[in-house]
């Protein structure tokens, strides 16, 4: 073996019976039933050339990175920058100084936040976000309010869950000072226009976040032709592992930004009087990172790769179509979000049942789907309901999945009537 | 459908989730609190006349799933007349028969409770016991007097 995580499947025909049998995890029985899994926006499993990579590095090239004078530490050294190579092309970043692992898309939008936020952004600023976000991409931005007194302004959708571009560019003011949004909407699947948002943006040189987190497992990005100036995504929604993910940041911009974090591995000099900063991007990497898991998400893209993004979005795009076509049948259910362009993810309610009793239900079928607010309360609050059942696609999923979706929530309809 | 999901979904607990007895605002209330789930979302609020020590009478607004409205509205039937150290005990034996560890001793304390033994299948499914428990706890909260929501989380 010469490379850790090297990608086996070769872009052909897409065989997802293939690619199923490439997850161990989807192989188990649930209450003696297939397990269906419908909830890889909260979480993608993982295949088995991501959990090969974590065990073949622990195995034989483990080390701590960047320190060790021993061929060890350099091999781990090496391979832990290869997986940032390979993220940088995954984005199509123009230079891999440009991408900083972090702990996940949360991190990275705090770290954004925290660090450029502070430097940069002063009482009366404002910071422009979208009423679709997630919870990380509120918060965060919501803390920085409270600590420097910016304002928080927040752009409509309509009721199909698409965003108002003309009530978006009406809230762009003198003082907006960073823009961040979801490329895909987590509870809705709405792919958000922007593109649209970005070029409104940089018409008035404001910067602009991007959270990719919902958009990175379906399609091809690339941060350049984007022209944004952050792009951050979670590693574990993308069948890499739990704990790594990236900020994608403009080398420009990264430069002017303070670290937020201080210790080893992002200074180049120490004395009690004076710390002299790493480069980029380690100067935003303090402390031993998640080796392991940097790797083994270079395995996650090496593996998406293999596959290819454009087969993956053809089977993902028919297999929503066809769930969107027999969810229909289903008459009291009532999709909530009807987007002209969706990604990943349906989101409903069904009449005389609550979302919760729904999930209980069909997991008893060997179905997940998750059921809740998913860590987006004021999307449901624009739609006057507390909680949605949201079913979510990966490569893995296929036209059983969704008969057993359907199938299971005739169960329902029996137990709490029609 | 399953018997585990039979055991869950009983036909009283269907029949209150759909048709919840109790239900609606109590203007003479002496006492009331709101209680709220933020993990699914599910809201109470309930209202109390409490005359010579006993719940004269009990009402409940909110929306919910099918566990937590049954168990306001079981609930609401079950404590009419009681006095407040019955209601406190009966909580603490409906406590004790979906979550203690003793399967044995949580039988025995929903025998105790008649109607609401019903509830004994959310045992299985620790997720859903927030949902059973919500209207309890913010009843507790009413005779306590407490000023803030509850949150069963």
């Amino acid at each position: 073996m010469t490379a850790i995580g090297t990608a086996t499947l070769l872009p052909e025909a897409f065989d997802v019976t293939r690619i199923r049998g490439d997850f161990p995890i989807l192989s188990q029985i649930v209450h003696g039933k297939r397990l269906v899994f419908l909830d890889s926006a909260a979480s993608a499993q993982k295949p088995r050339p991501v959990i090969d990579a974590e065990r073949f590095l622990y195995e034989t090239t483990y080390a701590n990175v960047h320190r060790g004078v021993y061929g060890l530490s350099q091999r781990a050294t090496e391979t832990f920058e290869a997986a940032r190579e390979k993220v940088r092309r995954l984005l199509n970043a123009r230079d891999a100084r440009e991408v900083v692992f972090v702990r996940g898309a949360t991190e990275a939008i705090n770290l954004v936040a925290q660090s450029y936020g502070r430097r940069f952004l002063s009482a009366g600023d404002e910071v422009l976000i979208t009423q679709l976000e997630h919870h990380a991409n509120i918060v965060p931005w919501q803390m920085l309010r409270e600590e420097k007194g910016v304002k928080l302004r927040v752009a409509p959708v309509d009721d199909a869950g698409e965003l108002d571009l003309d009530a978006f560019e009406s809230l762009i003011s003198h003082r907006t000072k960073l823009i961040a949004m979801a490329h895909v909407a987590n509870a809705l699947g709405t792919v958000m226009p922007v593109e649209n948002m970005i070029r409104l943006a940089k018409a008035r040189n404001i910067p602009v976040l991007v959270d990719g987190c919902q958009l990175v497992p379906h399609q091809a990005v690339d941060v350049q032709a984007l022209d944004c100036d952050f792009y951050v995504f979670s590693g574990h929604k993308l069948y890499g592992p739990t704990g790594i993910g990236v900020l994608y940041g403009k080398a420009a911009l990264l430069e002017a930004m303070p670290p937020w974090q201080g210790g080893g591995d992002m200074i180049r000099s120490v004395t009690f009087e004076r710390t002299e900063y790493n480069e980029l991007p380690w100067k935003f990497e303090a402390g031993t990172p998640d080796i392991a898991g940097a790797i083994a998400l270079g395995a996650a893209i090496d593996y998406v790769h293999g596959i290819g993004y454009d087969a993956i979005a053809a089977h993902e795009t028919a297999l929503l179509r066809y769930a969107e076509h027999e969810l229909a049948k289903i008459k009291p259910l009532r999709i909530i979000g009807h987007p002209r362009r969706r990604s990943g993810v349906i989101s409903f309610l069904l009449d005389n049942a609550h979302p919760h009793d729904i999930g209980t239900i069909l997991d008893q079928e060997g179905i997940c789907v998750r059921a809740g607010h998913h860590c987006a309360q004021p999307t449901m609050e624009r739609f006057g309901i507390a909680a949605t059942v949201r079913a979510s696609f990966g490569i893995y999923n296929d036209r059983d999945d969704v008969d057993a979706l359907v199938a299971g929530l005739r169960t329902v309809q029996e137990v709490f009537g029609q | 459908m399953s018997d585990v999901m039979r055991d869950l979904y009983q036909e009283v607990i269907l029949d209150h989730g759909k048709r919840p007895r109790n239900f609606g605002a109590l203007e003479s209330a002496s006492r009331h609190a709101d209680g709220h789930n933020p993990l699914c979302g599910d809201k109470l609020t309930i209202f109390l006349v409490i005359e010579n020590d006993r719940i004269a009478d009990v009402r409940f607004t909110g929306a919910g799933c099918a566990i937590s409205m049954a168990s306001a509205s079981l609930m609401t039937e079950a404590i009419k007349g009681k006095t407040e150290a019955e209601v406190r005990s009966m909580f603490e034996k409906f406590h004790v028969g979906l979550t203690g560890k003793d399967d044995a001793a949580a039988t025995v304390a929903l025998a105790d409770l008649d109607k609401l033994a019903v509830f004994g299948g959310v045992r299985e499914y620790p997720v859903r016991v927030k949902c059973a428990t919500l209207a309890w706890h913010t009843l507790v909260a009413a005779l306590d007097h407490a000023e803030q929501p509850v949150k069963t989380e």
